[in-house]
């Protein structure tokens, strides 16, 4: 037998929820509806004077093959982000849950990444692969690798991809720490004894059953891919070289915030809002299908 | 210190005293300078609160050049804007084009009363802030041009004569073949690629970098980069990177970095560049003006400038001009400009200031110091050495170091590159016009 827990009448429900409601109203709601309403306009940057284009900035956005061509490489980032501030992420909580001894030493130092703000994250792994006295560059050098992410898009992606991850991983690892810690022993220990060992317990009762952080990590992290990261890029690379890392919400900074396109930049922030509400709703659709609470 | 400490007492004044202030006005005033230049726009404001008593210059630092302009601008819609708005060269057509949102400095100078003779201005200097019939729109600040700066240890290291002649690229050239057969690892270095080699370039050799005067003469204009003798340059540049005789390293001033430690023999930078290579560089260095291609032009014209300049908002009080007439007037004496130039590298904006900056052996102590000021002056700007006046520029710059880049990596040609330059371009060129009309 369920049981519920219900008001009487209306007034305190909505009392209660309406600070929530207001919030994302005046947060949310309203400068995504002035947004859109701006995107129809070629605006003056001092908001003098707008002229009324229709849909005139999504045909001089979606007719320029750069910015086309943007909507693969923010694929591509957003995977290899994702999957670099995951995995490691799941395989360091894994390693952290079975330690006895001095766990919380490693949690700690663990999460340390994690307060480090994006555009200094930037510049710190921008100084250790600076081609010319980066560290890292400098070993690579040694052997016989040589790194020039200034000219080399792929390099160039790399090292966006890492620096973003890297500090997501701490986030990440938090999540899985938790999410492992309230796996229940007496299954694992069950089926130990079966004899299944410590990667086929992982794989076929861990995973399942932590899933639903997996899930949500999954969706926070493609979130955070999309739209926090462009700090980071700012400080590495500015998109290039060439437009090898030139991903949307970028694109939406640069034109906004320092070109002072505020119709073009509308525009790509409503194409965004349109991708990723598409990725959640896939998200929720078909993976969710597939965890379990 | 004495500034420091007067600035202290001015700013304890004005906190502690708002009351017996008798109608003092308050001059807001916007800038983008931290540490040691922030230091210095915080002396000047100090000297012309103490040097009068009618106005008080109330000085902000609101982030980098392009913080500053969006927080001059989001303050405009909210009504909330500053008397003097500091704006980098980039945003001057957008700062031109908004006819509503300016008060031009030739108006509030006319209407302050306040001493005003256009003349007085370095004609290069002004020109990239004046409209085509003379009239001064924002007041210049800060502002530097492209020199060559020259590490002579590493000329003698690979065994080059320091004291080569390196006035055009044709003997830069040879210069770059010796330095990499004597083992330099890094010949030529540049900064702000597109300003120096293709900006400056242009106005330099006396070609065109876009139609309608470079845009001083209407929206309706065209990106002219892609020119025969930008595409010479560019291509004898992509030769030189493929031999590794010119190293990219970024699309800012990066290279300063490779230079200051001793690791290029040739850098292209601005000429403000002065105080971080002086102070950090541990070897013989020395100034020399820009080269230029013979083979184009038998002598340079002047370079343009970078920089910033001072904007007056609209929708201020009578009085409230008139206090910034007198500290943009307080701004151009000349004894002001000369410190000014001598303590930042920065060029004077006044003819007098570089004549007394000459007069007091300044750069006879400091040789070198004077190339970027010779270089602007030696010539009567053109139609295409006046600078630049073009809408969305800091996109279109984004635009050009992504094509410069494809030609750095072997990717495009110079020509494919200007090609795909001027198309890019020229389609945010009309956006603006659009955006303006």
């Amino acid at each position: 037998m369920e049981k519920r827990v219900t008001f009487r009448g209306w007034l305190l429900p909505i009392l209660l929820i309406a600070p929530q409601i207001v919030i994302s109203l005046i947060f949310f709601f309203y400068p995504a509806a002035q947004a859109v309403w701006q995107s129809l306009f070629i605006p003056d940057p001092f908001g003098l004077s707008a002229r009324f284009v229709g849909l005139g900035n999504f045909e001089f956005l979606l007719s320029d093959p750069f910015y086309r061509a943007s909507f693969f490489t923010t694929a591509l980032f957003s995977i290899l982000v994702t999957a670099f501030a995951m995995v490691p992420a799941l395989f360091l909580a894994v390693l952290a849950d079975r330690l006895i001894k001095g766990s919380s030493v490693y949690r700690t130092m663990l999460i340390w990444p994690y307060a480090v703000a994006p555009a200094i994250a930037g510049v710190l792994w921008l100084f250790m692969f600076n081609t010319r006295v980066g560290l890292a560059s400098w070993y690579l050098g040694q052997f016989g690798y040589d790194w020039n992410h200034v000219l080399n898009g792929g390099e160039a992606m790399g090292l966006v991809v890492l620096a973003s991850a890297w500090g997501r991983i701490s986030y990440n690892f938090l999540f899985f720490f938790a999410a492992l810690q309230a796996v229940p022993r007496s299954v694992i220990e069950a089926a130990a004894i079966d004899g299944a060992h410590f990667w086929r317990r992982f794989f076929t009762i861990v995973l399942p059953l932590i899933s639903p952080t997996t899930f949500f990590l999954l969706v926070v992290n493609v979130v955070y891919a999309f739209f926090e990261t462009f700090g980071i890029i700012h400080t590495i690379t500015a998109g290039g070289p060439q437009q090898s890392t030139t991903i949307l919400v970028y694109k939406v900074f640069a034109d906004g915030f320092v070109g002072q396109d505020l119709g073009s930049s509308s525009a790509q922030s409503v194409i965004l809002l349109f991708v990723v509400g598409l990725l959640t709703v896939i998200q929720f659709k078909y993976i969710e299908k597939r965890v379990h609470y | 210190m004495k500034k420091t400490l007067l600035s202290i007492l001015t700013v304890a004044a004005t906190l502690l005293a708002p009351v017996s202030a008798i109608a003092q006005t308050e001059i807001t005033f916007w800038h983008a300078f931290t540490g040691r230049l922030g230091e210095l726009v915080k002396a000047q404001v100090a000297d012309f609160n103490a040097s009068q008593d009618d106005y008080v210059v109330v000085e902000s630092h609101k982030g980098n050049y392009s913080e500053t302009l969006n927080a001059g601008i989001a303050a405009f819609r909210a009504g909330e804007q500053p008397v003097i708005l500091m704006v980098y060269e980039v945003g001057t057509a957008t700062m031109m084009a908004t006819g509503g949102a300016i008060k031009p400095v030739y108006e509030v100078m006319a209407e302050s009363g306040a001493v005003f003779d256009p003349d007085a201005y370095i004609g290069a200097v002004k020109g990239y802030y004046t409209t085509t019939d003379g009239d001064m729109l924002s007041l210049p600040f800060n502002s530097s041009t492209p020199v060559l700066w020259v590490n002579r240890d590493a000329m003698k290291a690979a065994g080059v004569n320091p004291d080569t002649d390196m006035s055009t690229w044709e003997q830069v050239d040879d210069v770059l073949t010796q330095l990499k057969a004597g083992g330099a690892e890094c010949p030529l270095v540049t900064a702000w690629q597109s300003w120096i080699h293709l900006e400056n370039f242009s106005a330099y050799h006396n070609v065109p970098f876009a139609t309608k005067d470079n845009g001083f003469a209407g929206l309706d204009t065209e990106l002219k980069l892609n020119g025969k003798a930008q595409v010479a340059h560019l291509s004898k540049m992509a030769e030189w990177a493929k031999d590794g005789k010119f190293i990219y390293t970024g699309r800012r001033n990066e290279g300063g970095a490779n230079f200051r430690a001793g690791e290029c023999a040739l850098f292209t930078e601005s000429s403000a560049g002065y105080a971080g290579i002086s102070s950090e560089a541990k070897f013989d260095f020395e100034v020399r003006h820009l080269p230029y291609w013979k083979s184009i032009t038998r002598s340079p014209q002047n370079t343009i400038i970078g920089g910033a300049s001072l904007w007056v908002m609209a929708n201020h009080s009578r009085d409230e001009y008139k206090g910034a007439g007198a500290f943009l007037s307080f701004l151009s004496r000349s004894d002001v400009q000369a410190e000014w130039h001598q303590n930042t590298g920065y060029l004077p904006i006044t003819i007098a200031a570089g004549d007394a900056t000459r007069a007091s052996g300044f750069y006879d102590k400091n040789p070198g110091t004077d190339v970027a000021v010779i270089q602007m002056t030696a010539k009567q700007p053109t139609a295409n050495s006046k600078g630049l006046r073009l809408g969305s520029f800091d996109q279109i710059r984004g635009i050009i170091d992504e094509e410069l880049e494809a030609i750095w990596s072997g990717n495009k040609t110079a020509q494919q590159a200007m090609d795909s330059a001027k198309r890019r371009g020229d389609a945010l060129l009309r956006r603006f016009e659009s955006a303006n009309r």
